[in-house]
């Protein structure tokens, strides 16, 4: 019989370990946050990071070797970004009738996003690739990394930034709607989608309906408008 | 469905090829999403092959997104000596956002509404 290092080391030179790993942790991270009752301190995204990169320190496997299985997860980013025109259309139908009030809201929300961000993060000393790494955070993770790649920044370090500033959006958001004043339903989702992408959504989609759809709207309008805008003003101050 | 993925394929490889040969500021994927688009809006509907397509791969988006945020452990040296500003920046500029965003919106629909008073409302 083998013994249990020949084992490991046949296991961990596949994809199949770190492809499945990954679905496992995701999985346990979801049964986790239902059963919290959608904590958003337990975001399921967070979690399933956080387990597999302790299990990957504790192994002493790279990042490299966990990528060989992963990528295949990673690769369908792309599509699933292409997929995004669908409930775009969808809504697009429902929300015609104030296109205008949309589509200035959600420019200068992601105008807000990238320029207070990078003017914040530049005023307290971050450096050049930090500042472009956080520039889309505000934008849906595989556009951000796109965007991020672009300006010079670390796409990986993009993916983190996205995914902590969707949870402070989800925290906090609605209360700091609030305490403004904004009751309007869409106008709360409308802020949710364009600030926290898709983790926002599923946040405003627990509040109402009607915030949910405008929010998942404004995910994709924002994702649309960060990815033509940030490129261009980037070069302006940066090129 | 089959020939749905292809088309979402598809569009994506047009995407990246528009992309790459005009030398445009705009990830490939998002071209390829305004391809999709466009071609909905030509089409005037979403077929109900395509609609299940599309719902499979985003509703686990975020299940998506795992593989890049692990790559957090190779820039954990970065993230701690630029925790301030990186913190600092991610708080404010998000609450920032929301705010900015949710005033425009409620004030423009306020003036929306106001400006046509027997709207469809």
């Amino acid at each position: 019989m083998q013994n249990l290092d020949q084992v490991w080391v046949y296991l961990s030179s596949s994809p199949l370990l770190h492809l499945t790993m990954t679905l496992v942790a995701y999985q346990c991270s979801q049964w986790v946050y239902a059963r919290s009752g959608m904590n958003p301190l337990l975001n399921p995204v967070l979690l399933t990071i956080v387990l597999i990169v302790a299990v990957l320190v504790l192994t002493d496997t790279s990042y490299s070797a966990y990528f060989e299985g992963a990528q295949f997860v990673h690769f369908l980013l792309g599509p699933a970004t292409v997929a995004l025109a669908v409930p775009l259309y969808r809504q697009f139908d429902k929300v015609r009738r104030s296109a205008l009030a949309i589509s200035v809201s959600i420019v200068l929300g992601s105008l807000t996003a990238s320029v207070s961000a990078v003017a914040i993060a530049a005023l307290l000393g971050a450096s050049e690739s930090t500042l472009a790494s956080l520039a889309p955070k505000s934008v849906t993770t595989p556009v951000a990394m796109g965007i991020s790649e672009q300006l010079g920044g670390l796409p990986s370090l993009t993916a983190i930034m996205v995914i902590v500033t969707g949870i402070v959006g989800a925290m906090l958001g609605p209360l700091v709607l609030s305490l403004l004043g904004v009751r309007n339903m869409a106008a709360r989702g409308l802020a949710m989608g364009t600030a926290s992408h898709g983790i926002g959504t599923a946040r405003a989609m627990q509040v109402n309906e009607v915030a949910g759809a405008f929010s998942g709207l404004a995910m994709g309008i924002n994702a649309l408008a960060t990815a033509l805008l940030l490129p261009v003003l980037w070069a302006l101050f940066f090129g | 469905m089959l020939n749905y993925l292809t088309i979402i394929f598809v569009c994506q490889l047009i995407g990246e090829l528009i992309v790459v040969t005009a030398g445009l500021a705009m990830p490939g994927p998002v071209a390829g999403m305004l391809l999709l688009f466009i071609g909905l809006m030509l089409r005037g509907g979403v077929a109900p092959d395509l609609g299940r397509v599309a719902d499979s791969l985003l509703r686990h988006l975020s299940l998506l997104f795992v593989p890049a945020g692990v790559g957090v452990m190779l820039h954990m040296k970065l993230i701690g000596a630029e925790a301030l500003p990186i913190s600092v920046s991610l708080i404010v500029s998000t609450l920032l956002t929301i705010a900015v965003t949710g005033l425009v919106m409620s004030r423009m629909s306020r003036v929306e509404k106001r400006s046509k008073p027997d709207g469809a409302e």
